[in-house]
């Protein structure tokens, strides 16, 4: 099991000294800094016709936590992998760019004047809020010295996790989804917590339990089956999830949850039977739900029909057809910075729907390239965990980033009309705290263990053997 | 562990594939038909982003833009004295949509059209806005406004052509609606829209074009042309007519007006100067249902739907409702020979009949739209005058002429005389709901004549009006708005 002596070409394991690569990371950053700030001129420049005035606290902002990020990666994780703090800033800066253009709607300024008798700008927000999470990433990387420290709170991690899925039930919903916990002026969605949480969890115990899932199993039709009494995690972590659909109507956490324990399971395991089982519970209990659960059967109607006028009539919201609308005007290279109307889909367009705002202005170009940025971050996320040389690292760093890549791919392909709407938020470009927060700790936890992946064995003990046979006296 | 994780790597590709495939689904696929959806608000927003092209008449626009704040519609449509030119123009309302012209020549105003592409291009390049064409009409003011003018505060509508081209010179309608009050897109202007929309008056309907009235008496010039047609009549040979005449397969007695001695066995001059029932009911039934219809479809009725596909012979561009004259049984075919049956013709089919008789039996095609301007001021389009039909040859249709002249001269339509210029004429009174109880329709068909051929023919139709019924004779209420008219587009010849 253990990976300690792969020697293939892809795996970044190596006893020998490897370049730190600290250079690399200092060199993309500069780009990851660059492009953001160039984008930010742009949006001035096309609205207003001048420079924003926040142009330079904004570029000392992005530079200031580019900059912290950097030195703190190569102080505390000096053979962390290169690319993940870049394309995180990067995300993280185009997002805040992103958020303060969506500010600058009159339309949106209109609408939450009229919704709420006042308008907030969200960008002064967020840059707090990254601010907040890059010092979230920096106590990570000097706090956590080691991650398998993690493996300690594996039940702990349970718990704390259990209770925060719980949690949302004794708040009143937001827009039809109890995904928020409300203490307060602080507004919490700990759905974005708990699937870190929840993966310290999974990899704790299915380390622990691997062998015993993975080998008690009976061959049929070619497949290995658990025996019933292995069943019951999984039974379990499924009960919950479907729980979670019926009691908080949050379609989207009860995906991830459910997905990122298969994931981790099956990686466990190596049992390809727990995926087809997995995907059998899933869509058998999403089917069941669905049937019963007004605001599933909403979010389908509207993915199947999103222009049909019975659609907007009984959701009430027209959001997954502006948004198409959106990305096909956007085209192939986009309308530019500030210069589209995404801000037509109103409500979360600049969370759940920033999307639609790159596609439009940014176009085809612009999505593709900010997909590959989530791809690559995922990528790297389980190339960490190939790279890792304890099974606990390893199933946290593919917990972490298969968490990450579901994520992704739930809300990308809700807001393109791929897959139902699940109402997460877009990591790094969406405006939210606690989205923020939760993936720069991601990061963080990413970072730790490539560092701890990449960083050269310790020389090995001189024996005192080797040396009496070397010794020769005359 | 690690074979798994390479899968797992897989998975996560596969699903960023799925977003990238999408996105380019999406965006360069399915691009342009999002784009150019009518619901997404952006088409609406890009077509109000700039001044529209402006309708025309006479060379000094009708229609204008303004700047509207508070929405993301930039510009909308205004229009100089809406009321007067509404039955040509149509409305362009951001809440309602349009119609008419303004419906038609959307592309073309908005500067969308195919024709303006390279204007659009030149535009582009050089960093300036879109601009819209102009549509020129063929409406003369002065006779547009005399027509409305002449209608007073009465109910009805007035169409007048140029017997030569088939231009449409006037197209007034009473009551009337001024299309600026609901151009915008704000609730307020729906609710102005729809109050206009509910008014029982109707001001919308575009009586000129849209609505059919029983022609009544004025039809008798179709019944004349088609007895001159089939040859068994002559214009001053006297014809076998009593009076009153008995409807075939009926017991019903038909009189005349005043119950003028003049009308038995009158000639077809004599009939039509005296509006003589029994003499044209006695000669549709003479001439049969048949032949009355194919009469009545040279002269432009019944065109519509042919074959299942709209015919757009009548298009001037926009679409006039169907006048008819239907297969009937031969007492009904009698009585619509003087245009009391079940046919109906809209104002404009009238002046069709009056001008082909002025034209000397040549049906010109109506229209309105005589250019389309780009921008830059070139003709990209321009209409050329179509021979629609000959419904009466030369001769009668001279016949034909000298009667209605009769008529204007010393008959029912005096009041329609020009002095010094010669004009032909029919009055009529269509009966107007069940036995009569409702006011009749007055109508007045003309046209003038000057060395040089005629330069217009007129229809007017005067819906009930509140003088007394006694009053309400073609001659007295609908003759004297067709002189001012005919007068209007004279005054612009000399």
């Amino acid at each position: 099991m253990s990976n300690l002596t792969n020697t293939g070409s892809n795996t970044t394991v190596s006893s020998g000294g490897l370049p730190s690569r600290r250079n690399t990371e200092l060199a993309m950053l500069v780009f990851a800094v660059l492009v953001p700030v160039f984008a930010y001129a742009n949006v001035g420049l096309a609205i207003n016709d001048e420079l924003p005035s926040g142009m330079l606290g904004y570029g000392f902002g992005m530079v200031l936590l580019a900059g912290v990020g950097h030195l703190v990666v190569r102080r505390y994780a000096p053979y962390a992998d290169p690319l993940l703090l870049p394309l995180a800033t990067l995300l993280n800066g185009l997002g805040l760019v992103l958020i303060w253009r969506l500010d600058q709607s009159e339309r949106l300024r209109q609408r939450a004047e009229s919704l709420f008798g006042s308008f907030s700008p969200d960008a002064p927000k967020q840059l707090m809020y990254s601010a907040i999470g890059l010092a979230l990433f920096v106590a990570i990387l000097l706090l956590l010295k080691d991650h398998r420290v993690l493996q300690r709170y594996t039940y702990i991690s349970m718990a704390v996790g259990l209770v925060l899925l719980v949690l949302p039930v004794f708040f009143p919903p937001v827009n039809g989804a109890r995904i928020w916990v409300k203490l307060g002026f602080i507004n919490l969605q700990p759905g974005e917590f708990v699937k870190i949480i929840i993966a310290v969890f999974f990899a704790g115990y299915l380390m622990v339990k691997r062998d015993a899932l993975a080998l008690a199993s009976r061959r049929f039709m070619g497949l290995y089956l658990p025996r019933g009494r292995d069943l019951g995690p999984i039974l379990v972590i499924w009960a919950l999830s479907l729980m979670i659909l019926v009691f908080e109507t949050d379609l989207g956490t009860s995906l991830l949850f459910f997905g990122l324990f298969v994931i981790m399971l099956y990686v466990a395991t190596e049992r390809t039977s727990w995926i087809v089982f997995g995907l059998l519970l899933s869509a058998g209990g999403a089917t069941v739900v669905a049937t019963f659960e007004p605001h599933v059967q909403d979010r389908v109607q509207a993915w199947l029909h999103p222009f049909a006028k019975e659609t907007i009539e009984s959701t009430g919201s027209d959001q997954i057809a502006q948004s198409l609308w959106a990305f096909g005007s956007g085209g192939v290279l986009g309308t530019g910075w500030g210069q589209g109307n995404s801000d037509l889909i109103g409500f979360a367009a600049n969370s759940d729907f920033i999307l639609a705002t790159v596609g439009e202005e940014l176009g085809l170009t612009g999505m593709m390239a900010v997909l590959i940025i989530y791809g690559l971050i995922v990528e790297r996320g389980v190339r960490i965990s190939l790279a890792a040389r304890d099974p606990f690292g390893k199933l946290l760093a593919v917990g972490l980033s298969g968490a990450f890549g579901l994520q992704v791919f739930v809300v990308a392909g809700g807001v393109m009309g791929l897959i139902p709407l699940t109402g997460m938020t877009m990591p790094f470009l969406a405006s939210g705290g606690s989205s923020v927060l939760a993936n720069w700790a991601l990061i963080g936890i990413l970072i730790r263990i490539s560092d701890t992946a990449r960083r050269p064995a310790p020389a090995p003990a001189p024996s005192p053997d080797a040396e009496m046979t070397q010794v020769v006296r005359p | 562990m690690n074979k798994p994780l390479r899968r797992i790597a897989i998975f996560c590709g596969l699903l960023v594939l799925a977003l990238l495939v999408r996105t380019n689904w999406l965006q360069f696929v399915q691009a342009d038909e999002l784009k150019t959806d009518p619901k997404n608000r952006r088409v609406d927003i890009a077509r109000y982003a700039q001044p529209r092209g402006n309708i025309i008449v006479d060379g000094k626009a009708v229609t204008g833009s303004t700047v509207v704040n508070g929405t993301d519609f930039k510009y909308k449509r205004t229009y100089k004295n809406g009321k007067l030119w509404s039955p040509v123009t149509g409305y362009a309302s951001q809440r309602i949509g349009a119609n008419q012209l303004e419906k038609l020549y959307d592309s073309f105003l908005t500067g969308d059209d195919d024709r303006l592409f390279f204007n659009r291009t030149i535009d582009m390049i050089t960093g300036k806005p879109q601009k819209g064409g102009n549509v020129v009409t063929t409406l003369n003011a002065k006779a547009q406004k005399a027509a409305y003018d002449g209608l007073g505060d009465k109910k009805g509508a007035v169409a007048a052509i140029n017997p030569k081209t088939g231009a449409i010179l006037a197209l007034a309608n009473k009551p009337s609606y001024d299309p600026s009050t609901f151009a915008g897109v704000s609730g307020e202007d729906g609710e102005k829209f729809k109050k206009l929309d509910d008014d029982e008056d109707q001001p919308m309907l575009n009586r000129a074009l849209r609505q059919t009235y029983p022609p009544g008496s004025t039809f008798k010039v179709v019944t004349a042309a088609a007895g001159l047609e089939s040859g068994d009549y002559d214009l001053d040979s006297k014809t076998d007519s009593e009076d009153p005449y008995r409807l075939p397969n009926s017991s019903t007695d038909l009189g005349n007006e005043g119950n003028n001695p003049a009308c038995k066995n009158a000639s077809i001059r004599v009939a039509l100067q005296w509006s003589c029932n029994t003499v044209f009911a006695k000669m549709s039934d003479q001439l049969g249902n048949d032949k009355m219809i194919e009469e009545a479809e040279k002269f432009g009725f019944e065109k519509d739907v042919k074959g299942g596909t709209l015919d757009p012979d009548l298009d001037t561009p926009v679409r006039p409702a169907k006048s008819i004259y239907p297969k009937d049984n031969r007492p009904q075919n009698a009585m619509a020979g003087i245009g009391q049956a079940s046919n109906r013709a809209t104002p404009l089919q009238m002046a069709m009949v009056a001008s082909a008789v002025a034209n000397d039996g040549k049906l010109m095609k109506p229209y309105m739209v005589d250019q389309l301007v780009a921008p830059n001021l070139n003709v990209v389009e321009q209409t050329k005058p179509e021979e629609l039909s000959r419904p009466v040859s030369s001769e009668n249709a001279q016949k034909l002429q000298s009667a209605m002249e009769t008529v204007v001269e010393k008959g029912t339509g005096k009041s329609g005389q020009i002095p010094g210029v010669t004009v032909g004429g029919k009055t009529g009174t269509a009966q107007h709901g069940e036995n009569n109880k409702d006011n009749p329709y007055a109508w007045f068909i003309s046209y003038a004549k000057t060395s040089d051929g005629s330069p217009v023919a007129v229809a007017v139709v005067v819906e009930s009006s509140d003088t007394l019924r006694s009053d309400i004779a073609g001659g007295k209420l609908a003759a004297p708005i067709a002189k001012g008219v005919m007068e209007a587009v004279l005054d612009g010849k000399h």
